[in-house]
């Protein structure tokens, strides 16, 4: 029998028996689109946040004060030493550092914004001018506290404070209180929305000096640095830490956070995320593999005289076996093709219901998932394939 | 039973030349389709030694068996045993296809078959529209594509009417005028007794084997 002839003869039989051979390759699809939808979701939301996060800096490294440590020489000294405060003076300091860019030192509070007979509570970020840049955002129009200038009382505001406090005027050019203190509103921010559970629509930003005044501090939240370029990460941390481990008497008592680690470890972790469902995607192709091998082992059974019939006229056990081998293949193949076409349209439809998720589903769960449903479909279609070959033809002519 | 061996067939000795008609006659369990199974290469003796044509069958492996099955024998059963899914056409063709002759080949050779057989009409009929007839008109016009040198027809009549068994056997001793041996099983002595060489069994042994002219 030539090869043409077995797929052309198993092809017949596949289509003869519709319902079964739909229901078959119906389970298949459904297995690979599974796992190209899973791993679409997966890889989608891996994508997702790590826009999100990239998109909150270039190059960002985050000091903070405090270290969380075990040195268990003194009980009491389990989580750390009572962190010294970070200050202005150590911003400044870090400035210097070759390696860095800018810095934007940070105190975050909140405080009671009153203008035109309008007030409410709102939060309060202080910061210089490079904070605009360095946390990419961008001002609707005015500008920010110009270099140098942080002595002046100026005050930006959140694009929905300004549209709430002045519906009808420009902005820029009020007089605003913040607590008690009179600002002029020298620019408004970009309507930016949500970034990373924190709204700057809704924010003000005023010098650093002013918000350390205004809550009675001397300390700083944090310090955002950027560095000059992607090779400097790494070597300005170590300079950041060396610098303020000498300003503070040689206590390593600050934590520094690069971006490019928090970046890795959420690629990491959403990585690992997306194998995982594609690995239980994966399960639910074998159990489709497991359905082929049961209905072939029915349809064996449903054939023996024709099998028996094969053998009398000249079949020989290769052919028969080669017969249902076939059958398998088509079916696994027709599953795996049509389960790819329901898995890209099923992207498709994630992609339009979500629009910032970018759900494609990575070439390789694409790959896996077809090859897997062809294997399983292949190795499920032996042990039947074996059974109808080696059955007796006397035996199987006889059945009725 | 139990401990005591049954067989089906015992101490057969049996020659049967080139283009004889031959019937084999006995009850059920007598060992008739068996022999019949060993002539068609469907079973396998557990001792002895058959040839076909001169080959010795008992030395051949499994894939030449089915070689020679596919050139040399050609069977007729009771029950038809058309693959239901097929149309007559292609259920003529399942041999041809077996034997991996080309698609243009086999389309002529079926197509002088199912003329020969007075199918054409049928041609792209599946079984379940045929009549009894019909279908072992298409059974040995299966049987027959390949041009076997011998028909074994295991109660070829046995789901037949009268008249239309009688045209079946018509079409079978047509194919042995032309030259091809003929076997018949069956135990309906008046069909057995239109063969020139009878044989008789009983309990596996051949009780009876007597000759008489072509009429």
């Amino acid at each position: 029998m030539t090869l043409t002839d077995t797929l052309f003869f198993s092809f017949k039989a596949i289509v003869s028996y519709r319902v079964r051979s739909l229901l078959i390759i119906l389970a298949m699809a459904l297995g690979v689109a599974a796992v190209i939808i899973l791993t679409a979701l997966g890889d989608g939301a891996r994508h997702y946040v790590i826009n999100q996060f990239s998109s909150i800096g270039t190059n960002l490294l985050v000091v903070m004060p405090g270290r969380a440590e075990t040195s268990g020489a003194f009980p009491g000294t389990v989580l750390g030493e009572t962190p010294r405060d970070l200050t202005l003076k150590d911003a400044q300091l870090l400035g210097r550092l070759p390696q860095i860019k800018r810095y934007a030192p940070l105190n975050i509070g909140v405080a009671e914004l009153s203008a035109a007979n309008l007030l409410r509570e709102v939060t309060v970020l202080g910061s210089n001018a490079n904070l605009i840049p360095i946390r990419h955002m961008k001002l609707a129009q005015g500008n920010f506290l110009t270099q140098g200038s942080a002595q002046s009382a100026q005050i930006v505001l959140g694009h929905k404070l300004a549209q709430d406090f002045f519906p009808r005027s420009q902005a820029i050019g009020q007089r605003v209180r913040l607590g008690e203190n009179r600002f002029l509103v020298s620019g408004v921010l970009a309507p930016q929305g949500e970034s990373m559970g924190f709204n700057t629509d809704e924010i003000v930003i005023i010098p650093i000096d002013y918000a350390q005044a205004l809550f009675n501090t001397t300390s700083l939240f944090r310090i955002l640095i950027e560095a000059k370029s992607h090779n400097d990460i790494q070597s300005a941390k170590q300079a950041i830490l060396d610098t303020l481990k000498q300003s503070h008497d040689g206590e390593e008592d600050n934590t520094v956070i690069t971006q490019d680690a928090v970046l890795a470890t959420f690629d990491r972790i959403l990585h690992a995320l997306t194998l995982s469902v594609a690995g239980i995607a994966a399960i639910s192709l074998i159990v489709a593999g497991i359905l082929i091998m049961n209905v072939m082992l029915v349809a064996v059974s449903q054939r023996t005289a024709e099998i028996g019939l094969l053998k009398a006229i000249g079949a020989t056990t290769i052919d028969i076996r080669r017969l249902f081998f076939a059958e398998a293949l088509w079916l696994s193949l027709a599953g795996a093709m049509i389960g790819f076409m329901l898995g890209q349209f099923g992207s498709l439809l994630l992609r339009l219901a979500y629009p910032q998720l970018p759900a494609w589903a990575p070439a390789w769960a694409t790959l896996a998932g077809i090859l897997i449903a062809l294997v399983t479909g292949i190795l499920a279609s032996l042990l039947p394939a074996g059974r109808a070959a080696r059955l007796d033809a006397v035996i199987a002519l006889s059945k009725k | 039973m139990g401990d005591q061996a049954v067989y089906a067939l015992d101490n057969i000795n049996l020659d049967i030349a080139a283009g004889e008609y031959v019937s084999i006659m006995g009850p059920s369990g007598s060992g008739k389709s068996t022999l019949l199974n060993l002539i068609g290469l469907l079973d396998k003796p557990d001792s002895g030694y058959y040839a076909l044509d001169g080959i010795a069958i008992t030395d051949l492996s499994e894939t030449e068996q089915a070689q020679i099955r596919r050139e040399k024998i050609g069977f007729v059963f009771q029950s038809f045993h058309l693959v239901p899914r097929l149309t007559a056409a292609e259920n003529i063709e399942l041999p041809l296809i077996l034997s991996g002759i080309p698609v243009a080949e086999r389309q002529k050779r079926v197509a002088s078959a199912l003329q020969d057989f007075d199918l054409q009409q049928r041609a792209l009929h599946r079984p379940a529209e045929l009549s009894g007839g019909q279908r072992q008109r298409v059974a040995i016009a299966r049987a027959t594509i390949m041009q076997p040198s011998v028909i074994l027809a295991d109660e070829p009549t046995g789901n037949l009417d009268h008249q239309i068994g009688a045209e079946v056997m018509m079409l079978l001793e047509n194919l042995h005028h032309k030259g091809t041996t003929l076997i018949i099983v069956t135990h309906d002595r008046e069909l057995g007794a239109r063969a020139h060489r009878q044989i008789g069994m009983r309990d596996g042994k051949i009780l009876t084997d007597q000759s008489h002219d072509a009429h």
